[in-house]
């Protein structure tokens, strides 16, 4: 028997369950460091050194480096914790959400103002909405 | 006695402390989403609550993957402000209701809700936005705070049904307090909208909507809502709003809507605001 899953047929979206949070501990925690201001120093200051001390994945670590949003949620990252990094760049939760859904920010932003993403069409895998 | 007098519900948008604390609320751009809330400001002003009861939830703030409470009571003295990332906001410290928020606690607990207790806590926007919302900018906040998170970052999270029945549980140990006390309950989060993936951005105008009227009209619809309903009609973060049906169990059956208001956008999010007052 297994348990239900229920969300796994909803486009473009990945449920932070039991199975993501044990992939992504160890990126989660490592976003979790820059809460604090020295950390974020020292990250920018060598993002490759600073998280060598973090036992992630390579490809976790070059997700980050290459600050695809998409691939570190696919490989258990939560955008709370994504969060973190993306504040020690300077960055909005919306300029975040443009990149993953591959619009520019402008676009995004002016979808937004437009009454956002209809749920039309973006409920099931397979509808090809535009989610 | 302490008797809850009303429920507010609110979005909590991180970009709404953000834009308010950089002086851009008058941009045109946010203007009308404080706008919604000017009514509020003069209501509660009116009012004047001794004691907030703040259902929120933490981001990944206070709770990292170490230790993740599904219900978190926050019994302190006092609440700083968290650094999210970005800093911490300039906004007053949040003082606590230690003797009434240990008094729930033990009522709730024994109700068969294992609350887990904070004694130390930093409070994120989650919290502080909707303080910022509904009394501005003062030197200091002119209510003690009791801060209630509730798990909504690694599912699952509570259902709408269990945060309804724990309103209820509040309602209880509230009227069992015996200090005079004018208490309000706030559920805050939502309303639609999805941060992650090539889905975010999403917004269901017409699924907000008929939430906000059934608060008064048919409340036990809404807290027959599972989780995949929030998923899939709202997005992944509008399950946020399964706290604002801890606010409402935690009101009379009968309520009045004193006020509503519901705008599209605030960065990635549907902005729902509603209050509800208990029968006098």
């Amino acid at each position: 028997m297994a348990l239900d899953k229920p969300y796994m047929d909803v486009p473009g979206t990945t449920i932070f369950d039991a199975d993501m949070a044990r992939k992504g501990y160890h990126l989660n925690q490592f976003c979790m460091s820059l809460m604090k201001a020295e950390n974020r120093q020292a990250f920018k200051a060598d993002e490759a050194k600073y998280m060598a001390a973090w036992p992630m994945t390579d490809e976790q670590r070059q997700a980050v480096r290459d600050r695809d949003f998409n691939r570190m949620i696919a490989l258990g990252g939560n955008v709370y914790f994504l969060a973190k990094i993306f504040a020690t760049d300077g960055h909005t939760f919306q300029w975040a959400a443009a990149r993953m859904t591959g619009m520019t920010e402008e676009a995004y932003r002016n979808m937004m103002l437009g009454g956002g993403r209809s749920p039309e069409g973006n409920r099931y895998i397979g509808e090809q909405g535009n989610g | 006695m302490a008797r809850i007098t009303a429920g507010v519900g609110t979005s909590h948008v991180p970009a709404i402390g953000a834009a308010l604390d950089a002086g851009k609320a008058g941009d045109p751009y946010w203007q009308p989403v404080f706008k919604g809330y000017d009514f509020s400001k003069r209501w509660i002003a009116a009012q004047k609550p001794d004691v907030v009861f703040l259902v929120y939830n933490d981001h990944a703030t206070a709770f990292s993957l170490e230790m993740i409470p599904t219900f978190a009571i926050g019994c302190a003295e006092s609440f700083q402000p968290a650094d999210e990332g970005w800093g911490r906001r300039p906004v007053p410290v949040v003082n606590g209701a230690p003797d009434l928020a240990w008094h729930i606690m033990q009522s709730v607990i024994q109700d068969g809700f294992d609350l887990t207790i904070v004694n130390r806590m930093d409070v994120d926007h989650g919290l502080t936005v909707p303080l910022s919302l509904m009394f501005g900018q003062p030197q200091s906040w002119p209510c003690r705070v009791i801060p209630f998170a509730v798990n909504v970052v690694q599912y699952p999270p509570p259902s709408g049904r269990r945060c309804y029945e724990l309103g209820r549980a509040i309602r209880k140990a509230v009227s069992l307090f015996d200090e005079d006390l004018n208490v309000q309950v706030w559920g805050t989060g939502g309303m639609s909208h999805q941060l992650q993936g090539p889905r975010a951005g999403l917004i269901n105008r017409e699924f907000d909507t008929a939430f906000l009227d059934d608060l008064t009209r048919d409340p036990e619809r809404l807290a027959n809502i599972p989780h995949i309903d929030y998923v899939r009609e709202t997005g992944s973060e509008g399950i946020e709003m399964v706290m604002w049906l801890a606010m409402r169990g935690a009101l009379e059956e009968k309520v009045r809507e004193v006020h509503r208001f519901y705008h599209v956008p605030a960065s990635n999010t549907a902005v729902g605001h509603i209050i509800l007052e208990n029968p006098q």
